[in-house]
């Protein structure tokens, strides 16, 4: 019975990998749904002030903040947001493949960059890259809270309210629907134009009362904007991370379904050899005698 | 209809409260806030503390913020809530703390290093042991 025993250990080790990626793709499966439910709790805030700030695009502010007006780029940062870990098929590996380009385009035109990791992967793959990374936040966890990206926000924003950064954009992975996540790079700063389609008619200007001076006030505010910005695409990555590691696992059980049935098969066979070749061997024993 | 105005009050987290409101106060910068419909555009920032908010059947609702931003356009004000405790010293020693692991990382190289210095070793132990069992195998027969 020559390799029997080993096909058999060999089924049995698929077997048990089988029986880890099933787990984690229910694990996975049901993080999606809370992560999807936080995506879904933080979206009234991001909408709010989204609109406050179209607002204030209209408003004829008395007061021009430095994070709407646009300078000659001489120095970009990007904020890449990435999962703590892998095992979630190419999630991250097609970010990079996103960002990568935007690097290599910035490098052409002589444009120097800031780098800025949310999560694990991103921090290990930057540093690798050798990019100038300049701060990171790691093990978020499933429930991020904003306190916890506040810091790392407010490198790229004092970059780029002392001048040293004239442009930052953020990367994340877009959660479209348990099977798609697409890797998106968007421009935080400066503010691009945003548009309010009730806004937009008003023929007359007007602006607000501030309280209480227009310089706190809309500094509170942008700043709030872009951390809320900052928390809805690391909100809305870990939901894709846990859909990508979802399918990742799904087809990796299947996979290993798919080996256990031909190694039975090859088992099968081998099992029907040797005792096909015992029963010759005892009937031509008995036939000699 | 013309005495009451949509109030939201989100924070970044969750919706907190959305709906028609009669009057409204809140505790800005400068001091109390007393909201009626028809207000002109106003963005104050709120201090800690409660929102007062009257419902149209005269019910009085109470919320509390831990600052945030307050917006008001005529028929529609929004509260945009803080979730964390905001403070200038507390934000910069997060700036710091977070430019400090990124340094840390790029020092700390020497984790991988040993990782693959002690695989090269294993590797060549393995070998060893190899040639060992080969060479007693060959004297055994």
């Amino acid at each position: 019975m020559s390799g029997a025993k080993e096909i058999r250990t060999k089924i049995k080790s698929v077997q048990n990998t089988q029986k880890i990626t099933g787990a984690m793709e229910m694990v996975a499966a049901s993080k999606m749904r809370s992560a999807q439910g936080r995506m879904e709790a933080s979206r009234p805030y991001a909408e709010k002030i989204r609109n406050v700030v179209s607002h204030l695009a209209h408003a004829q502010p008395e007061y021009r903040h430095p994070f709407m007006s646009e300078r000659e780029v001489k120095r970009v940062g990007f904020i890449v947001v990435t999962s703590d870990r892998g095992l979630c098929g190419g999630l991250n590996s097609n970010l990079f493949r996103k960002l990568i380009p935007e690097l290599r385009k910035c490098e052409e035109r002589g444009v120097e960059v800031d780098l800025c990791a949310v999560g694990n992967k991103g921090a290990q793959f930057l540093r690798r890259l050798s990019g100038n990374l300049v701060a990171q936040v790691t093990h978020l966890g499933d429930t991020p809270h904003i306190a916890d990206l506040l810091g790392t926000i407010k490198v790229m924003l004092d970059g780029f309210r002392n001048g040293e950064l004239d442009q930052v954009c953020l990367v994340y992975n877009e959660f479209v629907n348990t099977m798609t996540q697409t890797p998106q790079v968007e421009t935080l700063l400066p503010l691009p134009a945003l548009t309010d389609p009730v806004l937009d008619e008003q023929p007359y200007s007007w602006d607000y009362i501030y309280e209480p001076d227009a310089e706190h006030v809309l500094d509170e505010l942008l700043q709030r904007y872009v951390e809320s910005m900052v928390y809805q695409a690391v909100v809305e990555n870990i939901a894709s991370e846990q859909a990508a590691r979802m399918v990742a696992m799904k087809s990796a059980s299947d996979n290993a379904e798919n080996v256990i049935e031909d190694l039975q098969l090859v088992y099968n066979k081998a099992r029907q050899a040797a005792i096909t070749t015992e029963l010759t061997e005892i009937v031509s024993g008995a036939a000699a005698v | 209809m013309a005495n009451t105005m949509q109030l939201d009050i989100v924070s970044a987290e969750e919706a907190v409260f959305a709906g028609e409101v009669e009057f409204l106060a809140a505790r800005a910068t400068e001091g109390e806030l007393g909201i009626m419909p028809r207000h002109a555009p106003l963005m104050a920032q709120l201090q800690p503390g409660e929102v007062r908010v009257r419902m149209p059947g005269g019910d009085e609702q109470f919320f509390y913020v831990s600052g945030g931003m307050l917006e008001i356009q005529p028929h529609v004000v929004t509260i945009l809530a803080d979730t964390a405790v905001r403070a200038k010293d507390i934000d910069e020693a997060e700036a710091e703390q977070a430019k400090r692991r990124a340094e840390e990382a790029l020092r700390d190289r020497s984790s991988e290093v040993d990782y693959a210095r002690a695989q090269t070793e294993l590797a060549a132990a393995a070998a060893q042991l190899r040639a060992l069992q080969s060479l007693r195998r060959k004297r055994g027969s």
